[in-house]
Formats: structure tokens, sequence, C-alpha cells
């Protein structure tokens, strides 16, 4: 089978083909994406593609290139996917109508997928990989513990109460002076840090449950960084390892805890995996990776490039919601909240201390 | 022109700073736009957070960082939380209908400045700074008319 997937729920504007499903091992044939981290750089600054018209204007060259990069025809597809949220609503409508319409063209299966669900299934895509597994969701809007038990079948079992992680790196290299956007910067800086300087919180650590909170965190280091006054680079670079070394510490915890709730609900899982932006981050990965070595449990991951919104991901989910004939009509209406697990106890966060 | 009112509340805690939230939620009506402006982690967030808690919200608030803007179906009237710390153009907002929010529903908005000249004269800004402790915060409330009155006794409700 092969799938044309579009993304344009954020700030990245991207399509892609994909190949499998039919015995074959899964293959990517195109993945074009769009940042617009790219072209703002030399700006120093990020231009979001909050806007709907700035999607408007590339999403047909992107799709015209991922189709042209994959040496295919409309013709020669099964299905159209498309990130229908959640997401910025502008974005996300430019996406949907942009797929709805080669749908109802080339008369092809259409595919609305949840944009979370592509960041949740992508590690199929590249390795084989057996439900259920337990799945750490990091990125730039979400911090989630979920349960994976099949395609469309997940299980909220923590959640953050405030900042999502992306976000909290993001911050901290705000606060800290450093480039947009934040997570790469700190990672680079926290190589050449002393994690063992500064002492940071570790808020939620050793509470019950998995849920998450990262804003006592983030004014931690708000408040050493004003206790130095002017940070030197070596400042910075220790800040940024101390905070990296505070958000790996939880992070396990809190996978511990999520490891403890998932074999009593729902036996032993195939595999930790981590997916999301912030799992292209190679010191937390480690961290991950030595956690589910110590419980016995191997951890999967996606190549860095696919952990960050990308087409791919979108193209695969449809793939396998499309061969369990999950298809969806061309009624199908954006939506910009669209949790994973609907059924999850809502999380009251006010208040949490670090 | 409208009158600026100008007031200094003092909440020590975090769980006053909820509760200083709390009670201006319940003077907020439709058609409302309250701009939070402040440092991170100053309590904007919490204040929305706990706003929104206060006006019947019972499901996750997330902060909107990253898709700039949520809604909540509540009552008086829909509330949308906007987040436009990564706002670089006030022009872009206009894609995320602030028109339609600013009439019909209650507004919060965290990094109100940049919105530039789109923030509504008629809003009620409410500025975070750190205070003496840990904990403590100092909401200065700059009120034009319309919210003069509301705000008028509003220690005795917190």
């Amino acid at each position: 089978m092969n799938l044309l997937g579009i993304e344009t729920s954020c700030d990245e504007t991207s399509a892609a083909v994909i190949s499998g499903g039919n015995g074959a091992a899964p293959s990517i044939l195109s993945n074009v994406v769009l940042s617009q981290v790219d072209i703002h750089q030399p700006y120093e600054g990020v231009v979001p593609e909050i806007a709907a018209r700035a999607h408007l204007s590339h999403i047909d060259r992107i799709v015209a290139q991922a189709m042209d990069e994959a040496d295919i025809d409309f013709a020669a597809l099964d299905g159209i996917a498309v990130a229908g949220g959640p997401g910025l609503i502008g974005g996300v409508i430019v996406g949907v109508m942009t797929a709805k319409a080669i749908a109802a063209v080339h008369k092809l299966a259409f595919l609305a997928v949840n944009h979370l669900e592509g960041h949740a299934l992508t590690v199929r895509l590249t390795q084989d990989l057996e439900f259920p597994f337990l799945l750490l969701l990091v990125s730039g809007g979400h911090c989630q513990l979920l349960a994976v038990t099949g395609v469309g079948a997940y299980h909220r079992l923590g959640t953050t109460l405030d900042d999502a992680l992306g976000e909290a790196f993001d911050k901290t290299a705000k606060m800290l002076g450093l480039g947009y956007p934040g997570g790469p910067q700190v990672e680079l800086r926290a190589k050449t840090g002393d994690a063992g300087r500064f002492d940071l919180p570790r808020p939620m650590r050793g509470r019950p449950g998995c849920d998450f909170s990262f804003s006592g965190l983030k004014t931690a280091v708000r408040r050493r960084i004003e206790k130095i006054g002017a940070p030197t680079d070596t400042d910075i670079d220790d800040i940024c390892a101390a905070f990296q070394c505070a958000v790996g510490d939880v992070l396990a915890d809190r996978a511990g805890r999520a490891l403890d709730i998932f074999e009593r609900r729902f036996g032993d899982p195939s595999a930790l995996v981590v997916a999301g932006g912030v799992a292209a981050n190679q010191y937390l990965r480690g961290q991950l990776s030595n956690f589910a070595a110590a419980r016995g449990l191997e951890l999967a991951a996606p190549p860095p490039d696919l952990c960050t919104d990308n087409g791919a991901m979108i193209a695969w989910a449809g793939l396998e919601r499309l061969r369990l004939g999950l298809t969806d009509g061309l009624d199908f209406a954006p939506r910009p909240r669209w949790p994973l697990d609907p059924n999850a106890a809502p999380a009251m966060g006010a208040g949490v201390k670090a | 022109m409208t009158d600026s009112h100008l007031r200094t509340l003092e909440a020590e805690t975090e769980s006053r700073t909820a509760a200083i939230a709390a009670a201006i939620a319940g003077l907020a009506g439709p058609g409302d736009v309250i701009a939070l402006a402040g440092d991170l982690g100053s309590g904007k967030s919490v204040f929305a957070r706990s706003f929104i808690y206060a006006l019947g919200g019972s499901g996750d608030v997330p902060s909107p960082t990253f898709t700039l803007v949520q809604m909540y179906e509540l009552t008086p009237s829909n509330v949308f939380h906007f987040d436009l710390y990564r706002l670089e153009k006030p022009e872009d907002a206009i894609e995320l209908d602030i028109d339609d929010a600013f009439h019909e529903g209650i507004s919060l908005i965290e990094w109100p400045a940049r919105l530039g000249a789109y923030l509504p004269p008629r809003r009620l800004l409410i500025t975070f700074e750190f205070g003496t402790n840990e904990d403590a915060r100092l909401l200065h409330l700059d009120a034009p008319d319309a919210w003069a009155g509301r705000i008028q006794g509003l220690e005795a409700h917190v």
C-alpha cells in the first residue's frame, strides 16, 4: 500500500509518501518538511506557522515535491492521511481541505489521523514492534505516559499538570538568552556543563501516580539565574546540565511508576517507547535507556528526524488505520482538541510545588 | 479616552493568587478581555488555570504556549486562553479569531504586549511582579472604567 501523509497542525508544513503494509517492511519514499525554524533562524527568531495562509502558500508545492521525490502518481496511492488535530485550527483546516480535495479528485481512501497518534505509532514504521507498549510522548505541547494496546487504543496513565516538557526546555533557553528552538541549545550547552554544581528540584518525584509538573523547575531555574546576575558561559553550561539532569531523573521516576501501573493493568509491555520532539534529545534517550535496561525492557525510539513533526508519521498512522478499515468520511471536521484517550480523568494542576 | 484605575493586590502564596483569580472570574462576563503580563514564572498560568476552574472548568488546562489558544466551553461564556509568547507579528493574531473571542467570550491573554494595537483599550491589565519571598507575588491591576466598580470590593471576595 502507498499512502500520502500531510501534516500542518503546528509549525511544520510537511508531506510524505510511504509504502508498506503488505508483509514487506515499510519504507519512506519521501518526507518533505518545511520548518519555519530553518527559514527564520538567521533572523534569531521563529515565526510560528500560526497563520493558515502560511501553510496555504506552501502546501501545494510541498505535496508536489513529496510526490515527485517518491516518483509516484496519485493513481498509485491507496489513501491519503492528514493530521486532523489537535493543533492550531487554521493550519489543520488547510491540511484537511487539501487532503479531502486530493481524496475526492482521485477517489482515494481518506484518513483523518490524530497528530499524537502519528507520534505514537512512528516507532512501528522504523522497527518491528508489537502491541502493547508503554509510550512516553514528549513534545512542545505534550508530556504524557500512555499504554498503547493497539491502533486507536490509548490509555493515558499520566500527563503534565502545567507546562509541556518541550516548553520547559524552550523557556529555560529563553531565560538563558539561548536561541530558538531551545531544546537543541540546552542539550548542546549541557554537554560541557557540570550537572552537580546547581541543585535543582525534581518535581513530582516519588509521588503516587505518574503525572508530571515542570512549572516549579522553570521557576527554580529562573531563581538560579537571578542569583547569579549575569551568567557566564560556564554558568549557562552548568545550569543547562543541571536542568537536563533534573528532567532525566523525573522522566525515569515517572516512567517507573507508569511501568508498575502498566504491568498491573495490561501485563508486560513489548518496550518503552519514547516519541515526540523532545525524544530527539540524546541525553534523555540515554537516561531512559538506562532506566529501561534496569527494568529488563527495551527502549525503542524513532530516529531524531522522525521525532519532530513530519508527514511520514501521519502517512504511517494512516496506513495502520487503513489496513484495519478505519477510514473517515469527507465530512470529517478538524478538531483543535483531540485527546488520544478521551476517557482519561482530567489532571487538575493548580498549585503543584516543586 | 477612558480613565485608568490602578491598584495593587498582594498574594503571599500561590493559593492566594488562585483565590484572586477565582474572585475576578466571578466578576467577568462575555466580552471581557483580561491581559496577564509579567515574566516567566510570575504566576500568569496559575491565574489563568484558577480562573478557568472557578468558572466550572473540570478538564485539563494545559499551557497554550504551543497552540497559542485553548478554548473552554464554560458559563457565563466561553473562555479563550491565549498565550502569545510565540507570536511574532500582531497581525498574526487576527487568524486566531481574536475578534470573535473579544466580543463573545472571556479572553485571558498571556504576553498581551505581543498584540500591539490589537489589544482593546477596555482590557483589564494585570501585571504580575515577584514579591519578597519565593511564593509571593504582587498583582498590579490597571482597570478601565468598565472594571473600576467591579474590582472595588475585590479584597472582600478573596
